[in-house]
């Protein structure tokens, strides 16, 4: 059961709510509301499904009726459908499937879906439309993080740094020889990238003075990207066949779910770096592993599986020529903090009615 | 009498690319160790005996002791390494022995497995390949700031040297679009800085005003232990060491301490004291600091290369004709 409190809040002037400064009581674990005055009809009820960083948690409670999650755990199903009933608005998490079952159970005052990432696939745009709901992303905010992670992503895969660090803590490291542990450089290299959008295209920017000696993409036109980095537009079996780095920064669609598979795998090279920082449900991990275990490829680096978490059985993690890491693209504080501003923002400007700083548009 | 006899002798200490292998085979006679095992000291003074070129790698030491185990016919000595302190050159210079490295070629290699640290320790990498193996994905990330790290993005970066290597380091982490690049080093390169930017500042405020510190310069004597408690306690609480030059060149106790205690925020190391760093160095037990087995140079096409320029030198001291990279 919920405990409602009454906490201090920031004065708003435009909404003008009656300030309450009263001893806070909370029961370990349960949901905290904050209510921002004693009879706070007037403002919006809205669930936020996980702890989020405490200037956005701030600034939601400043002019909402806010159900904070704050538990550690994520909410089950069930128990996420039980708290969204009445909501006007959701802040969400890529992790949340937001599908017609969680918009019915929320019920007909839910006006605004935020969520706190740049992919949408786990919303249902088509549904939200057709509801009347807005939905709000945080596109550009993260994307030099993510672009940064994918970068140490693909020199980890490539220089092999993971066996390089378990070779030192098992003591294979000995008087070594030329060639032990030899990787694959991007000095005159071709690399592919699979979506030349803001990530893609920031990637590329960084990887230039490696000595990359071509750029490769996929996906949609980006003039920015062919007049600075002379990057050349091809076709996708073309750009598999030549490349050396594979890159995949696309949006997960329909046309982009597993457009990774066996068939693209077997027209890389035999000693392709293949690097995903997107989303998991590009690849075919069943392939993947194929293709990573009979040497179709060289190697792999993900930053995305599925399913996220990834079971710590999957045959993925006992790979040598395979890097996992728990989806941190975007974890950086200043960047994380900035995102989660940003989902509150849309979620407050939706719910005034206002231009929303980054709205999906259907 | 065969015809391989009349051929210069040469002791090659490891194996290496069978294309280099086969160049070599083609224009001497040549002994290697084939052996997964590195050779002890005594196997390769017996081997070099009466050799007239040793193709060595930086665990050879080249001393009064080997140049007597070889003989007085040792023409040359190629080493497989940038780094010389392996080799009493004046002595080489005395006996008439050339000696030749390998600058130049491992640029780009070293360079970019400085990045792959860089970018390691920003990342957290080392935590989140582990925190992926033991299970920790899940409910960690829930809170939104489970392994948040460092943006290289409007950083400052204190390169400790700016030679070929470092440099090449420095450009590459221009395109990342950081706030500053500063740099020491005995005296100012402007020819290498004035390109990018790069500001010629004191030891002491590099450490106190860099996010990322990189150490890219040559060991001597004169910089061994540069990076003791002092140096640490200077450098910020949140900034992240590299270093891809000599591990003489850290204070590896007054690193673990730093590292430890919060003094700074992470390091990548690929090269330390001792090489190879036992298992049980308390520095691998840390997730804040991640040790690569001095792997810097390590691609196919620089391996080769590096082969490749040992043997052209090889050849032209066999031949009294001017060395490609001779040492003097």
């Amino acid at each position: 059961m919920a405990l409602r409190v009454n906490c201090a809040a920031r004065f708003i002037a435009r909404w003008k709510p009656r300030i309450v400064f009263s001893q806070t009581e909370k029961l370990r674990g349960a949901p905290v509301i904050c209510n921002t005055n004693m009879s706070s009809a007037n403002a919006p009820k809205v669930f936020v499904s996980r702890r989020i960083p405490e200037k956005a948690k701030s600034l939601i409670a400043s002019q909402c009726n806010a159900i904070l999650w704050e538990k550690d755990e994520p909410p089950t199903r069930a128990e996420y459908l039980e708290k969204i009933s009445g909501i006007d608005g959701l802040f969400c998490l890529l992790t949340d499937k937001i599908d017609a079952q969680l918009l019915d159970a929320a019920g007909p005052n839910l006006r605004v879906v935020s969520t706190m990432s740049v992919g949408y696939d786990h919303v249902d745009v088509k549904e939200c439309a057709r509801r009347n709901i807005s939905v709000g992303y945080t596109p550009g905010i993260l994307t030099k993080a993510t672009a940064e992670l994918t970068i140490a992503l693909l020199l980890a895969t490539s220089r092999r740094l993971k066996e390089g660090i378990r070779a030192v803590e098992t003591g294979e490291w000995g008087t070594w020889k030329p060639m032990w542990l030899c990787g694959q450089g991007l000095d005159g290299a071709t690399v592919g990238v699979v979506g030349m959008g803001r990530i893609g295209y920031t990637v590329a920017q960084c990887l230039n003075p490696f000595g990359v000696a071509r750029f490769l993409y996929a996906g949609h036109r980006n003039a920015d990207a062919e007049a600075e980095l002379k990057a050349e537009f091809v076709d996708i079996d073309k750009l598999y066949s030549e490349s050396d780095f594979v890159v995949a920064c696309c949006a997960l669609t329909p046309e982009t779910a597993g457009m990774f598979n066996a068939d693209a795998f077997r027209k890389m090279k035999k000693t392709a770096v293949f690097v995903n920082s997107s989303r998991g449900g590009v690849v075919n991990q069943e392939d993947l592993i194929a293709a990573l275990e009979s040497g179709e490829i060289g190697a792999a680096g993900l930053d995305v599986t599925t399913p996220e978490p990834l079971p710590t059985d999957s045959p993925l993690l006992s790979l040598k020529n395979c890097v996992v890491l728990p989806h941190i693209g975007s974890a950086t504080h200043d960047t994380r903090e900035a995102m989660a501003v940003l989902a509150a923002e849309n979620l407050i400007a939706g719910l005034k009615g206002e231009k929303m700083p980054s709205k999906i548009d259907d | 009498m065969s015809l391989s006899t009349q051929l210069p002798k040469l002791f090659v200490i490891r194996p290496i690319p069978p294309t280099v292998m086969a160049r070599l085979r083609r224009r001497c006679q040549v002994t290697v160790h084939e052996s997964d095992q590195a050779p002890t000291r005594q196997e390769y003074l017996d081997a070099v005996r009466g050799v007239d070129a040793f193709f060595i790698l930086p665990f050879v030491k080249v001393d009064k002791e080997l140049l007597d185990a070889a003989g007085p016919q040792l023409k040359v000595i190629g080493t497989f390494s940038v780094g010389v302190e392996h080799i009493d050159i004046d002595l080489c210079k005395e006996r008439g022995v050339k000696v030749a490295n390998t600058p130049g070629v491992v640029t780009t290699a070293t360079a970019e497995h400085a990045m792959s640290l860089i970018l390691a320790a920003a990342c957290r990498l080392r935590e989140g390949i582990q925190g992926v193996n033991d299970g920790l994905w899940g409910n960690k990330w829930e809170s939104g700031l489970w392994l948040a790290g460092a943006e290289i993005a409007g950083s400052v970066i204190g390169m400790v040297g700016l030679g070929r290597i470092g440099l090449a380091i420095a450009k590459r982490l221009a395109a990342f679009e950081v706030s500053k690049i500063l740099y020491t080093a005995r005296n100012p390169r402007p020819e290498s800085a004035d390109p990018i930017g790069a500001e010629y500042v004191t030891f002491n405020d590099l450490l106190e005003q860099s996010d990322f510190v990189v150490i890219a310069c040559s060991a001597n004597d004169s910089n061994k232990g540069l990076f003791n408690a002092e140096a640490f306690k200077r450098m910020k609480k949140t900034s992240i060491l590299v270093n891809i030059a000599r591990g003489t060149i850290v204070d590896q106790d007054a690193l673990y301490e730093a590292l430890k205690t919060g003094e700074i925020g992470a390091a990548g190391l690929d090269v330390t004291t001792p090489e190879p760093l036992p298992p049980s160095d308390p520095l691998l037990g840390l997730p804040n600091c991640i040790v690569t087995p001095h792997i810097a140079s390590c691609t196919v096409t620089t391996h080769t290369a590096m082969c490749d320029l040992v043997a052209d030198n090889i050849f032209a001291a066999l031949e009294g004709k001017p060395l490609k990279t001779p040492l003097y």
